[in-house]
């Protein structure tokens, strides 16, 4: 009987740790050099969508925040995630509003269902060109349902839409669900990681990629920041 | 029976020539220095063809009036030399007509593919792609930068595969999604097509060329009116032809240049 309620109180606290010592890494994504000059992008062919912006929208080639902030950047763990074979089920949606996408850079798990969504009063055809996965393009006028998509191998997948050329974007597809995409102060998050060693790689659709190599040991949060070199043009 | 079918073909005839007559349907207002030829030898081709067409309708119904209830003891006419004697005729008299318009008309087909710009014409390249319009112009220093199709990047707008990092004549070339010119300027357009066949027309402009991939077409021109412009892709080329279109702006040579400093402020 006393066996038994030792290894009960074991087993808890075995579960109890490995949930009490999730580890974070974060960090910031920076760049050094002067990154190329983002050009305006024209829509006056497509007025619907020009008028949706009071000011010219710019690319996002390279999009840049205060200090020398990165944004963009895919940071994901590429060797030693948990969680390789777990799609997550939560909806994740790629939106072209203003003959944009929204997100620019969108990241997802393999086989992780995504819904495309138009949001403009004209029509798109979204064309993914992936190397590995299957490539389509799909046309998708004003008001009609989402597009339900999904790619089963790990790859980043430049987007153009066929009929607006300036209409540029990515996705993500990883094996992991640790990932971020860095925003605005070019700052990033990955937690939840159980300790062990993993190497986490940041993406850049321009400027490559860099990784860094980490270990977990506890409920701890490691600093990992990345520096990309910004080439002018 | 057949008298009806005659009247019917008169009527029908008369009624269709009206509205030509009437000119209800005119052609847009011409902008440019050549369109006035083009425009004539429009009508001239109008006024025969609707000739030719009015006298065969009528030449049709006076036979069909005539000679349609023949008596039993009728005999069947041949036209002279029998159907030999008519195919030639035909096609002398079709020939004739069609080599006179030809004649006539080269002076203004002429005008704008037969003789060169004048040495200072304003050059603009006009790149047609699937599915926009972009326009390309030199810059201060005058020259082209070279263009390079596999650095094509319509992401960061780099439609027509320019190098500046290493070209320096490419740096100061304004690209634009919008063409303006200056009014009563001649314009050197060279054209040439990134992926399939297209066309560049300007109805006002009285200018419609095609894009053939592998070609570079080069025309010219002059507007003559300032105003605004749709420039349309008339050849099918795909899902998005529908939607393939980008304005002509001609402006005051100081708006021109305004637009210009614009513009190159935003390369």
């Amino acid at each position: 009987m006393r066996t038994k309620q030792m290894l009960l109180a074991f087993l808890m606290l075995l579960v109890g740790s490995s949930l009490m010592f999730a580890g974070t890494v974060s960090g910031k994504v920076t760049y050094t050099g002067t990154p190329a000059h983002q050009k305006p992008i024209d829509m006056s062919k497509e007025p619907s969508c020009a008028k949706q912006h009071a000011t010219p929208v710019t690319t996002e080639t390279v999009v840049t925040g205060a200090n020398n902030a990165l944004d963009n950047v895919v940071v994901y763990v590429s060797a030693g995630a948990p969680d390789e074979g777990q799609v997550p089920t939560q909806a994740i949606t790629y939106t072209q509003k203003g003959c944009q996408y929204i997100p620019h850079v969108l990241a997802m798990h393999v086989n992780q269902e995504f819904d495309i969504i138009n949001d403009d009063q004209t029509s798109h055809n979204i064309h993914p060109l992936p190397k590995v996965n299957i490539e389509w393009n799909k046309s998708q006028p004003p008001g009609t349902p989402p597009i339900k998509e999904k790619y089963d191998k790990p790859e980043f997948i430049e987007v153009k839409c066929n009929i607006h050329p300036w209409m540029h974007g990515y996705f993500a597809v990883l094996k992991t669900s640790h990932y971020d995409v860095s925003k605005e102060a070019g700052d990033f998050k990955l937690p939840n990681l159980p300790p062990g060693k993993y190497t986490i790689t940041a993406w850049h659709e321009k400027y490559g990629t860099q990784t860094a190599d980490v270990t977990i040991t506890g409920n701890e949060t490691k600093d990992v920041n990345f520096t990309f070199k910004a080439t002018p043009y | 029976m057949a008298k009806f079918f005659a009247v019917t073909i008169i009527v029908i005839a008369i009624l269709s020539a009206i509205p030509i007559l009437r000119h209800t349907w005119v052609a847009p207002e011409d902008i440019s220095t050549h369109g006035g030829l083009i425009d004539e030898q429009m009508s001239e081709t109008m006024a025969e063809a609707g000739i030719s067409f009015l006298a065969a309708q009528f030449v049709l119904a006076f036979f069909i009036w005539k000679f349609s209830n023949p008596g039993p003891d009728a005999k069947i006419k041949k036209f002279p030399g029998g159907a030999k004697g008519l195919v030639i005729a035909a096609i002398l008299v079709v020939g004739i007509e069609v080599m006179a318009l030809g004649i006539f008309g080269v002076k203004a087909w002429a005008n704008v593919y037969l003789t060169p710009p004048s040495a200072d014409a304003m050059p603009i390249q006009v790149q047609a792609g699937q599915f926009a319009f972009y326009f390309r112009y030199p810059g201060p220093d005058g020259t082209f930068g070279a263009t390079h199709p596999e650095m094509i990047s319509e992401g960061s707008q780099n439609f027509f595969g320019l190098d500046p990092e290493h070209d320096v004549d490419s740096r100061d070339d304004i690209v634009a999604a919008e063409m303006a010119i200056p009014v009563n300027k001649e314009i050197h357009l060279l054209m040439h097509s990134k992926d399939v066949g297209h066309s560049f027309y300007v109805r006002e402009l009285r200018v419609q060329q095609d894009f053939v991939p592998g070609l570079d077409v080069s025309l010219h021109f002059t507007a003559t009116k300032i105003g605004k412009y749709e420039i349309v892709c008339t050849q099918l080329c795909g899902l998005g032809h529908y939607n393939m279109k980008a304005y002509l702006e001609v402006m005051s040579q100081q708006d021109f240049d305004d637009w210009m400093k614009k513009e190159a402020a935003m390369q």
